[in-house]
């Protein structure tokens, strides 16, 4: 192997690429052909392919959301992307079966010593099709189910197809649809009623190739009292062109179920992440959705939880860093459904330089609902002058005994504070830092350790030069 | 005390107002152009305004400034200009425009018409404040009036019926106070409706010199319940360096009326400027006030209070713009909602990048009576500089009920603890119009409200 020749090293973490020989390459542009084409190289059945033929006219037809999104949508072209890329393989069972270059990707991202030290099971994305995929023996004897979206609808179509497209409909948004038409790669979890995962599942997401556009759909349901975390990392490396990432996620977690999801994204600069994630709780149930993002272009996601169920409860707490060159378009959704229903969000971004953090969220309690409770509290920290930051929340609420609170504060880091921290012998660049990660430290005690000392990590290699 | 029976342009218009049709009509406008006695140059005007109108679109619920606006529901064209009001009707709108007794000049309109007016006494009109309607105005202070005269427009979304305004309005008023001019009694306005279907376009336009300081009440009624109006204001305040203007407007238009109210001021350094609204009627109603600071040490505070019944919507539309660093603008709305009423609040901080050491907050806050009212809030802040404080908060939610059960252990029957409780959500709004002559009034006009409803429908604890 001369792969290492190949390397494009970089300090940061997840900025290297491998020339890689596809097997199936879908080429570039999108129409009924590229279809199927990734159809026949999935061997799906024809349901699936009338489905993503909708989702196509779909896409077609919906505008850009470009009356209150950032115009930089606009510098997407579709007909640059490539939407297949995979060298045939199947998910790997163990370790040794996968790809060399594929193995030495994960590696350097060091997900096999994580699985080793904590994790019940571990996918790895590797472009468009799952390259690894490993769950603990004991938890496939309880029934539950990790395997990757393809053959989640192959082998399990009984209970995929009853959620699949239910929590976000194909013609939710334009970019739901174009998932919708060439979803590939992703994950498929079902946890039975009463089983407690106690570890947290884990899947990676990285793209590899240029000018490719990575669609992965992952569903997670929670059968009655089942509880499962699900925890996902996202890289690629620096290309000259832009890259698309425009995944749906849709959980379910019925009855009393928890659902905790994880997302620790850090794209570079030019990939576009548009993302639609949205939860369903039902009575009693929980889901919270724990949301950083550092790296990409323009990111786009607001996940949601709709609570359908007497007493369910949502969060999502999210975590926002813009640097140079980025916009982070983030937030929440709560839609309430059903009494007693309370939702909780809490938002911290950071605007670097000429980043720009930008919070929307929708909070909805309609008609003949009671006692629901929503809390929503955004706090953005601006470092530089030309930083920048927007809230744009929307509260429409109805109903009897609701209660909605909405704050949000803009600051900077205290001249003070950091004169201090000066006084004791740091340099201004960790002063800063230090400032930055009491700013997030509340959450980020939230995150599973490993999560949390990478997010650290990954703050001061962000802050670093931008004092000034 | 001096009563307009007439003037020559109004008689104009009225004698052909009766073959108009609808107010977006070629034909009505062009009747209502020839009609109008103005100046060329001001009937220029009319016509770019009017193409400006018809240009463009009529705004939907889903364009991003009339996001939850349900209720665009009215149709141009049931309304039009009025004819010349009766004595009998003059008379009574006299006798009705009592929110303020104290005051330095009044004008009352009935349908556009200026009916009356307490004109300014010597030694006010010696000092150079200027109190006008505004034809007189342009007529005697043309230099003056053109700096100010639609100079201004709206980015809140009603740019169409600001345009509308423009074409037809010819009456409102323009009031200049000079430099270091200080004047105590409000200047006060009554705008009213009377005939079936009337549209009136009240035009506002209030400056301050520098170091001046003075208040203005604008008050508009219909003087019948039961006729449909089209009421569209456009008031314009600028407040030069170290200026106090205080500008208070009631709005309280029949259930049957379509009001807008679109303002906006312009804010030069060191300058005090209060906007307090009380709103109380028409079926539905758009408000948009837009602040523009331009000089650091700027002080703007904007207040309003909106009680919602029946099948009410209200739709208010704010934005700060700090375009000046050291400025403070602090803004608070409240909603009291009942029934199927529908309130909207979308406000937005604008910091500019120079804008440092910005101080700027927006509270919303609802208090929701029945289930079935709605309120939506949508408070905004777009940043660019990173030395400021800033903030919003909104919050809806219902009677206290601890509060409430309070007020019962203490022998208070629920629907007197009930009103106790909301009058007291009102207060904080009510007590910033500092007059405590026109706070009793305008407790007066909601007690009224209230009255009808017997806060029967207030929701039981």
């Amino acid at each position: 192997m001369n792969e290492t020749e190949a390397i494009d090293i970089d300090r940061e973490k997840g900025n290297f690429r491998y020339d890689v020989e596809y097997e199936y390459d879908a080429g570039t542009g999108l129409s009924e052909e590229t279809i199927d084409y990734i159809s026949e190289a999935k061997g799906e059945e024809a349901w699936i392919n009338e489905f993503r033929k909708k989702a196509l006219k779909v896409f077609n037809r919906l505008p850009m959301p470009t009356h209150w999104a950032t115009k930089d949508l606009e510098n997407i072209v579709f007909e640059n992307i490539r939407y297949y890329l995979s060298q045939g393989q199947v998910p790997s069972r163990s370790w040794e079966e996968v790809p060399d270059e594929v193995k030495e990707t994960f590696e350097r991202l060091g997900i096999p010593e994580q699985e080793r030290k904590f994790l019940a099971g571990v996918e790895a994305q590797f472009d468009s099709e799952a390259a690894y995929s490993r769950m603990q023996d004991s938890l496939e004897k309880e029934g539950v189910i990790f395997v990757g979206s393809s053959e989640g609808l192959d082998k399990h179509p009984e209970i995929f197809r009853k959620f699949f497209g239910k929590v976000i409909p194909t013609n939710d948004n334009k970019f739901a649809a174009l998932n919708s038409a060439v979803f590939s790669g992703g994950s498929f979890i079902y946890v039975p009623p009463g089983v407690k995962l106690e570890q947290p599942l884990q899947a990676y997401f990285r793209i590899n190739a240029e000018s490719f556009g990575q669609f992965e759909r992952t569903l997670i349901i929670a059968d009655e009292g089942a509880e499962v975390t699900y925890m996902e990392g996202c890289t690629a490396p620096k290309f000259e062109t832009s890259t698309l990432h425009s995944a749906v996620v849709e959980l379910v977690a019925l009855k009393g179920a928890k659902i905790q999801y994880i997302t620790v994204q850090n794209w570079s600069n030019n990939v576009f992440n548009l993302v639609t994630k949205r939860a369903w709780a039902e009575e009693g149930a929980e889901v919270k959705w724990i949301d950083c993002n550092i790296g990409s272009r323009l990111t786009m996601k607001y996940p949601g939880v709709v609570l359908k169920g007497r007493k369910a409860r949502g969060e999502v707490i999210s975590i926002a860093l813009a640097n140079d060159g980025q916009h982070q378009d983030t937030g929440a959704k709560m839609v309430h459904q059903a009494d007693e229903t309370s939702s909780n969000i809490i938002s911290k971004s950071i605007s670097v330089g000429e980043g720009r953090a930008t919070y929307r969220g929708l909070v909805q309690m309609p008609e003949h609902l009671k006692g629901c409770k929503n809390n929503t509290e955004c706090d953005a920290l601006l470092i530089n002058t030309n930083s920048r930051t927007d809230t744009y929340p929307a509260i429409n609420v109805q109903g009897e005994g609701n209660s909605v609170q909405h704050e949000a504060s803009v600051s900077k880091v205290s001249a003070e504070q950091i004169f201090y921290m000066m006084q004791r012998g740091l340099s201004e660049g960790e002063a800063m830092s230090l400032a930055v990660n009491g700013f997030v430290n509340d959450l980020v005690r939230q995150f599973p350790m490993e999560y949390s000392v990478e997010l650290k990590r990954l703050i001061d290699m962000e802050m670093e030069g931008s004092v000034g | 005390m001096e009563t307009v029976q007439t003037n020559t342009m109004t008689t104009a218009v009225s004698d052909l107002a009766m073959d108009a049709t609808g107010l977006d009509d070629q034909a009505s406008f062009e009747r209502h152009l020839s009609a109008s006695t103005l100046p060329t140059v001001w009937k220029d005007w009319k016509i770019e305004f009017w193409r400006k109108f018809q240009d463009l679109p009529m705004p939907k619920s889903r364009d991003e400034h009339w996001r939850f606006s349900k209720r665009i529901d009215f149709e141009l064209s049931s309304y039009q200009l009025a004819e010349k009001p009766s004595e009998e009707v003059v008379a009574e709108a006299v006798k009705r425009s009592n929110v303020v007794g104290a005051l330095s000049g009044r004008f009352i309109f009935v349908d556009n018409f200026l009916v009356h007016r307490d004109n300014l006494d010597e030694e006010t009109l010696s000092r150079g404040v200027i109190f006008l309607p505004l034809e007189e105005a342009f007529e005697k202070h043309r230099d003056l009036v053109e700096q100010y005269l639609f100079q201004e427009s709206t980015d809140l979304g009603s740019e169409k019926f600001h345009a509308l305004h423009n074409a037809y309005s010819e009456t409102g008023y323009f009031l200049y106070v000079p430099k270091n001019v200080e004047i105590e009694k409000p200047f006060v306005v009554d705008h009213w409706q009377s005939a079936p279907g009337t549209a009136t376009f009240p035009h506002i336009l209030v400056i301050g010199g520098e170091n001046s300081r003075f208040s203005v009440v604008d008050v508009h009624q219909s003087l019948f319940d039961d006729r449909e109006g089209f009421g569209c204001s456009v008031g314009n305040v600028f407040a030069e360096s170290g200026a106090r203007i205080f500008r208070k407007t009631v709005q309280n238009y029949n259930e049957k009326s379509v009001a807008f109210q679109l303002d906006t001021n312009n804010v030069d350094r060191d300058t005090s400027v209060r906007g307090i609204n009380l709103n109380l009627g028409g079926r539905r109603s758009r408000f948009e006030n837009e602040v523009r600071i331009n000089g650091s040490g700027a002080d703007v505070k904007l207040y309003s209070l909106t009680i919602a019944e029946n099948d009410q919507e209200f739709d208010q539309r704010t934005l700060q713009i700090h375009n000046a660093p050291n400025a403070v603008s602090d803004l608070l709305y409240k909603n009291a909602l009942m029934d199927h009423s529908r309130t909207i609040f979308s406000g937005l901080i604008k910091v500019a990048k120079d804008a440092q050491q910005t101080d700027a907050y927006q509270t919303n806050r609802n208090l929701l009576l029945n289930e079935t009212a709605q309120a939506n809030s949508l408070p905004g802040l777009e940043i660019e500089a990173n030395d400021v404080k800033c903030s919003h908060g909104a919050t809806t939610g219902q009677l206290d009920r601890e509060e409430l059960f309070y007020f019962l252990q203490r022998g208070i029957p629920k629907t007197i603890a009930q009103q106790l409780m909301v009058f007291g959500f009102f207060e904080e709004v009510i007590e910033q119009f500092e007059s405590a002559e026109m706070e009793e009034n305008l407790r007066e006009l909601i007690r009224e409200k209230f009255a009808k409803k017997q806060l029967q429908a207030v929701a039981s604890a």
